[in-house]
């Protein structure tokens, strides 16, 4: 019986850790514990969310983008540019014909961008990173170069801008954002942690935030569950496997860089049209690259990338607001590091337990002896934690084998 | 004999030939769409440019070619070294800041700066090199990442540390006694072509006879082509990698020393960026060849100078410059696989014929 017991409390640890909704429900309660404590509430308010929900899906959708890509081997750093064709292809499409038709045109500027690629990668077999590099240099020249001669005619344009666009409609679900609303407001533990989780996206959440997540889960149904997308991957993890069992390689890529160009467009139009009101001249900030780093972050799996988004996200919007609940985020990542350390000392991962639990440490002293976090810290986040995670679980991390290797029709032999 | 070599010459050449052609058409297509005249644009590009602009010229030109062989180092090796952008930017405002403190007068101070810009770059660049080979990071994503957190780092402490005045914010000028200014070809107020832009002289130079005479090039360039080739004749990867990326950082770190101790005098508004995306552009173009990469940034230089004449005589803007150039790259690499494969099925045509024929004659 005793041997019976102590086995299963191991079991529980990997059961706990393997489920993505015990995951979050312990985060929920770890950031709960954090605001309590801490006693800023802006750590996880309504507002914050909301803010975290804007920043996300821009990003989001450059991950996705990068995820469509990657699967059939093709490295696109052009995410970028793409992301640059779009803001200005939403602008453009939204001024003449209304929000809707600025999201398509920016996804069709992003698709051109897109195509750009996947000639030169596919058809041409040039160096995937090349490619990418020169398209975010077309990406920016062209949208800089448009906005200059088209947009000073417009009203509210300028060189450099157009703004007064209509945004795409925002929702509210009436009884449940009223309900939550009120939970949230008695700063519960945990209750009214998931009550402001529900109230922001609830209330007056854009629709096009939807469309977002939606796509998310349409590209992981797609990708993973339909014979399609069996194939597309299998161009990314050996093409002349693929090409062998009939699947027409250099189509199935072309889509991919398609869709993900695509993608990345729709991530530059939200910046355009929720974001912000309107286009304004390098809007994007390197989101195309922080969208890869939640890729990587995220393992090349939707989920994955999904809670890299959100995190990246979520420090995104921190920096527009208050300065407390940065500090607070401190304490929150010395707790989450200290916990994957307890993990790792489970597992039995000695080295991995020591490196983290002594960053752990050194943020938690961080946390202990400061009052406040420059600004400037919040910005450095996402890039920081890609390159802590990349070097610190890059053998865990796993990429399509065929990702940017060049392929051409016939080497199957 | 010289048929062979002259034909090889040739189809060198063909590639950035086609290249050009096509990005002029593509920019002449972009700038009809939006209802500019291409005849007025071409006219003002292509107009003798003013002695001010010449001297810009030379000073862009200098620039951009140091940036391209930093990348080029990289590109030797098979290393792709994205981050030349963060480590200039880090290397600049190192100098900057060391430069301005002042604790040494005259051209010592300078001297040290330049060791100072040349070693934050190459430390720099080497955290990527470090990741690559001890933890199998990709040098792509590391020096992207290192690139942003550049940025922020720079932006907070000249924030922190810098000199604020009004709205703008810099680190401390540097003293008259420690800039080093350079030689003016025409009048006063057509500026100076700046005395360290002898850098990219050196730089090129340098590379040439790194690449060609030493062993460390010729180490360098058998990883590049053959990682288990170079392997196998005792060249350790792990430290060809680290060394090589320290090496293009180190180079990199010199790209803005020439504007900052010529002219700006200190690390804040003046700070010219994208030197370094323009720098692997203008590797991608020459083919990562001294001389190439020489034709390369003199083009990009002259269309980026030429650009501010723009806009008196044409309505169209400058910016339609960084299609040119983002265009010239991307058909430049597509120009160069093309030539490639049709010089291989040449080759394979030429030797059948040969066989053919040998055979023949056996008959």
């Amino acid at each position: 019986m005793t041997i019976i017991k102590t086995a299963s409390r191991p079991g529980l640890v990997a059961r706990l850790t393997k489920n993505w909704f015990y995951l979050s429900l312990v985060g929920i309660a770890v950031v709960s514990l954090v605001r309590i404590v801490t006693d800023t509430n802006d750590l996880d308010s309504t507002g914050t969310i909301r803010a975290a929900i804007i920043a996300t899906c821009p990003i989001l959708m450059a991950a996705l983008g990068g995820l469509w890509a990657e699967r059939a081997g093709v490295v696109n750093i052009g995410l970028e540019g793409q992301m640059i064709l779009g803001t200005w292809g939403a602008a453009f499409f939204a001024y003449h014909g209304g929000p809707w038709a600025g999201v398509l045109g920016a996804a069709l500027l992003g698709l051109i961008g897109g195509l750009l690629h996947a000639v030169a990668t596919v058809t041409f077999g040039v160096d995937h990173i090349v490619s990418g590099v020169a398209i975010n240099l077309i990406g920016a020249g062209a949208a800089t170069y448009l906005a200059e001669a088209i947009f000073p005619d417009y009203e509210g344009g300028g060189p450099r801008q157009l703004v007064g666009l209509d945004p795409p409609t925002n929702i509210t679900i009436p009884g449940i954002s009223d309900a939550a609303s009120n939970v949230a407001d008695h700063h519960w533990f945990f209750v009214s942690d998931v009550a402001s989780v529900v109230e922001a996206l609830t209330t007056n959440i854009s629709s096009l935030s939807l469309v977002v997540f939606a796509l998310v889960v349409v590209s992981a149904w797609v990708l993973w569950r339909t014979s399609f997308g069996l194939r597309l991957r299998s161009c990314g993890e050996n093409p002349q496997a693929a090409e062998t069992l009939g699947v027409n390689v250099y189509l199935y890529k072309y889509i991919a860089v398609l869709v993900s160009g695509a993608l990345a467009g729709i991530g530059g139009g939200f910046l355009a049209l929720v974001s912000s009101s309107g286009y304004s001249a390098s809007q994007t900030g390197g989101r195309g690259y922080i969208g890869l780093a939640a890729m990587i972050f995220g393992n090349w799996r939707p989920g994955g990338l999904l809670a890299g988004a959100l995190t990246f996200g979520y420090t995104d919007s921190l920096r527009l607001r208050d300065t407390d609940a940065v500090h607070a985020l401190l304490l929150l990542v010395a707790l989450a590091l200290l916990l994957i350390a307890a993990l790792r000392l489970v597992r039995k991962q000695i080295n991995g337990a020591i490196v983290m639990g002594v960053v752990g440490a050194a943020v938690l002293a961080w946390f202990l002896l400061t009052d406040s976090v420059p600004r400037e810290f919040t910005v450095m986040t996402p890039y920081v934690t890609t390159l802590f995670v990349l070097a610190l679980g890059a053998q865990r991390l796993r990429m399509p084998a065929a990702d940017g290797q060049q392929y051409r029709k016939g080497s199957a032999g | 004999m010289t048929g062979v070599r002259l034909r090889r010459f040739g189809m060198a050449l063909l590639a950035p030939a086609i290249a050009i052609v096509v990005s002029v058409l593509v920019t002449t297509i972009v700038i009809a769409a939006v209802g500019s005249s291409p005849g007025d644009f071409w006219s003002a590009m292509f107009s003798d440019p003013s002695p001010r602009l010449r001297v810009n010229i030379i000073n862009q030109t200098a620039m951009i070619y140091t940036a391209a062989v930093a990348a080029a180092i990289g590109f030797r090796m098979g290393l792709f070294n994205i981050g030349i952008e963060g480590q200039y930017l880090m290397a600049s405002f190192a100098a900057a800041s060391f430069a301005g403190a002042a604790y040494i007068g005259g051209f010592a101070n300078v001297a040290v700066s330049i060791i100072i810009a040349m070693a934050v770059g190459a430390a720099w660049a080497g955290i990527a090199g470090i990741l690559r080979t001890t933890r199998g990071v990709s040098e792509v994503i590391s020096t992207i990442m290192l690139n942003a957190i550049a940025i922020t780092l720079v932006g907070y402490l000249v924030d922190r540390h810098g000199v604020h005045e009004g709205n703008s914010v810099h680190t401390t000028k540097i003293a008259k006694s420690s800039m080093v200014t350079g030689f003016t070809p025409y009048e006063a107020r057509d500026g100076q072509i700046w005395a360290l832009s002898i850098i990219a002289v050196i730089v090129g130079v340098g590379f040439w006879i790194l690449l060609n005479k030493t062993r460390f090039g010729f180490d360098l360039r058998a990883s590049g082509q053959s990682q288990t080739a170079a392997r196998a004749s005792g060249v350790n990867p792990a430290r060809m990698i680290v060394i090589s990326m320290m090496l293009s950082g180190g180079v990199a770190g010199l790209v803005w020393l020439p504007a900052l101790f010529g002219a700006a005098g200190s690390y804040g508004t003046s700070y010219q960026s994208q030197l370094g995306f323009l720098g692997i552009a203008v590797a991608l173009l020459g083919r990562n060849r001294p001389l190439g990469m020489l034709f390369g940034a003199v083009l990009f230089a002259f269309l980026s100078a030429q650009s501010n004449t723009l806009t008196f005589g044409t309505d169209v803007s400058p910016s339609i410059v960084q299609i040119t150039q983002g265009v010239a790259v991307l058909a430049v690499v597509v120009a160069y696989e093309v030539v490639r494969r049709w010089r291989t099925r040449l080759e394979r045509r030429v030797v059948a014929s040969e066989l053919g024929t040998a055979t023949e004659a056996k008959a």
